[in-house]
């Protein structure tokens, strides 16, 4: 276990220095040659990192017969008749199966602002007995594999009638069991300088007062993350929908598409590939809107993603 | 779990950027020195603030109590019952777990898979993601559009629609062996074939390397220049910065990332479900630990023996978990030792 000679012959005050300016970088040396060739090698890896993509891309709008024909991801020419055939294709169609979903993320993100934010306030500013006990219980949660509480959740929903309905996707949230979304806001309120809310409390806020004034319009922006996150597992998820719902007319996204796999699976690819594609579309725009938001959740907690 | 003392120092390191050369103690352990400091005497105000931290922990506590902690308790009595939801469980000892380690091949077999799949995937994922991170280290226009292409396979990785994609990308004429094709290779059918469906799911994971890569980069960037030129002037070259310097500061990081996405890959459903069609199969190469507790669940309506696999699946992360914590006493450096 030796530390590496440079570092133990670092001064440590400028170590604390260089620690309060994140440095950059490395910048030495980048000749325009050897910038072109990373930047070749870049394109390189990016392409064949997102070749399933443009490959289903493809896939989508080429006659049948060349989908399997050659591997290229540069259709020949572009029929777009395959969306609107797989959207009604099979009953209730995707229209419905994308209202679902948007029915269900809204409830979860909704849940998941309200009940996280919740906590997180407490956990980060309130002193009160047991707060690190509890604290690290949240923690532990956040690592419990979920399979542990599936089956008496399931007990538990089927016995008061919730099987078959949104409400076990969604209430759940509502009571901050997404313990991740907790531990990223604690984080984002202990950077907000305690000057302010004490500020507000000298002025005479009550605790809510505080929260809803000072520290919630703050948060803005780990709320967004939270929202972004939330809703893109929600509308991925496929483990919660399979248990609960078996109507087809309550299908989310995930279980519609199951379904139109088994139901055309061999007859239409092009259709399956456009519906695939129609089903990403949604976290891909959020992607692209928040693209920035989501590296950064994901690079200062460690998110899944 | 045993482990979530050290490993909330760990999270909130990562939490931090993951500065890799952090100060001794953290915020985290901090606030919770601060809320048991001990207080004899409760000032009205104290009191005032106690409970409203505890208003605002109601929501919280509500699903800890009824979601996660009641459940976990009946859970584990329903571990050791005969329960089909439709009847009152039935006492049954431990026989649940005794069928599952001498009794039931299947289980054995998922546990094989998923073994494989854990032990392949996360070090070839996190192998990947730190590559391309050293690689992508460099103040250069058009840094961040690199990343956030990189970025977006782990973003979509787990859904139905890419493991669909998978499916056809692998399948006889898929593009895979279209490609194998044009270097005159004539590939099996990856997906039908039980040598190597189970190779298509793993490249499915390894294939997400993404969020890895952005929280390393995220960590490269926080190494200080003044360390680096530091290592310079001693004489150090490329190859003797990175094994002498950046390596030991970033592997907080590396063992962050072995946690968390062994524990996530041990979970793994989705693609198997969707890759074998809620079969596991071909002849249960595909079947995951969490797709056989579904089958068992949720098609066979064995709620206590799925309950069994469940506990047996949180030994089993708890004892990676463990492991891997008095493993890091080797090779985890942290800046706060001299």
């Amino acid at each position: 276990m030796t530390a590496p000679a440079a570092l133990r012959r670092a001064d440590p005050q400028r170590a604390r220095a260089a620690r309060a300016r994140p440095s950059k970088p490395p910048t030495k040396r980048s000749t325009p040659l050897r910038t072109i060739a990373w930047h070749g090698l870049m394109v390189l890896i990016c392409v064949v990192s997102i070749y399933p993509l443009l490959w289903m891309a493809r896939s989508s709008v080429v006659p049948e017969t060349e989908i399997f024909s050659s591997p290229s991801v540069v259709p020949s020419g572009i029929d777009l008749s395959n969306f609107p055939a797989g959207w009604v294709a099979n009953p209730p169609g995707f229209g419905q199966f994308m209202l679902n979903s948007f029915v269900i993320c809204v409830g979860a993100v909704l849940g998941n602002l309200i009940a996280c934010t919740l906590a997180a306030y407490a956990f980060a500013r309130l002193r009160f007995p047991l707060k690190g006990l509890w604290f690290t219980v949240m923690l532990g949660t956040m690592m419990l594999p979920g399979h542990v509480t599936l089956i008496p959740q399931y007990a538990l929903f089927s016995a008061i009638d919730w099987v078959g309905t949104y409400l076990p996707l969604i209430v759940p949230k509502f009571l901050a069991t997404d313990a991740f979304f907790i531990f990223l806001l604690v984080q984002f309120m202990r950077g907000i300088p305690r000057e302010l809310d004490e500020a507000a409390e000298i002025d005479g806020a009550g605790r809510w007062r505080t929260f809803r004034s000072v520290m919630l319009p703050l948060t803005v922006p780990a709320l967004a993350t939270t929202a972004v996150f939330t809703f893109i597992w929600t509308y991925e998820d496929f483990l919660g929908p399979l248990i609960y719902l078996s109507d087809l007319n309550d299908y989310p996204v995930p279980l519609g598409l199951r379904m139109f796999v088994n139901a055309m699976g061999n007859s239409s690819y092009g259709q399956l590939f456009a519906m695939s594609l129609v089903s990403l579309l949604p976290v891909f725009i959020t992607f692209l809107l928040f693209q920035r938001k989501l590296i950064q959740g994901i690079a200062t907690t460690g998110l899944k993603g | 779990m045993r482990s979530s003392q050290t490993l909330k120092a760990e999270t909130t390191a990562a939490a931090r950027s993951a500065a890799p050369v952090r100060p001794s103690g953290g915020a985290l352990s901090g606030g919770a020195a601060r809320g048991r400091a001990p207080k004899p005497r409760r000032s009205p105000r104290q009191r005032g603030e106690a409970r409203a931290g505890y208003l605002f922990l109601l929501p919280w506590f509500v699903g800890l109590v009824g979601l996660v902690l009641g459940p976990m308790i009946v859970s584990a009595y329903l571990s050791f019952t005969e329960y089909d939801l439709f009847h009152d469980p039935v006492w049954v000892g431990l026989d649940n777990y005794r069928t599952m380690f001498t009794d039931d091949p299947r289980y054995l077999q998922s546990l094989r898979v998923t073994f494989t799949y854990v032990l392949a995937s996360v070090p070839l994922r996190l192998a990947v993601a730190l590559g391309l991170a050293l690689l992508m280290n460099r103040a250069v226009r058009g840094m961040s559009f690199y990343r956030a292409v990189l970025y977006l396979p782990s973003l979509l990785g787990g859904s139905v629609a890419i493991a669909v994609l998978w499916r056809q990308l692998f399948g006889g004429e898929g593009a895979v062996n279209q490609i194998l094709a044009l270097v005159g290779i004539d590939g099996p059918s990856w997906i039908s074939s039980p040598d190597t469906s189970l190779l298509t799911i793993i490249v499915l994971a390894v294939w997400q390397f993404g969020s890895p890569m952005v929280i390393f980069l995220a960590g490269l960037r926080q190494i200080p220049q003044e360390v680096l030129e530091a290592a310079t002037v001693d004489g150090a070259g490329a190859v003797r910065r990175f094994f002498s310097v950046v390596l030991p500061l970033l592997t907080p990081l590396v063992f962050f990332n072995v946690i968390m996405q062994t524990i996530v890959a041990f979970q793994a459903f989705t693609p198997s479900y969707i890759i074998s069609n809620g079969t596991g199969g071909p002849v249960d190469s595909t079947l995951f630990y969490t797709l056989y507790l579904y089958i068992k669940g949720f098609s066979e309506f064995e709620m206590g023996y799925a309950s069994a696999m469940a506990w047996v699946l949180v030994a089993i992360i708890a004892v990676f978990t463990a492991v891997n914590f008095l493993g890091a006493r080797r090779w985890v450096f942290y800046g706060d030792q001299s």
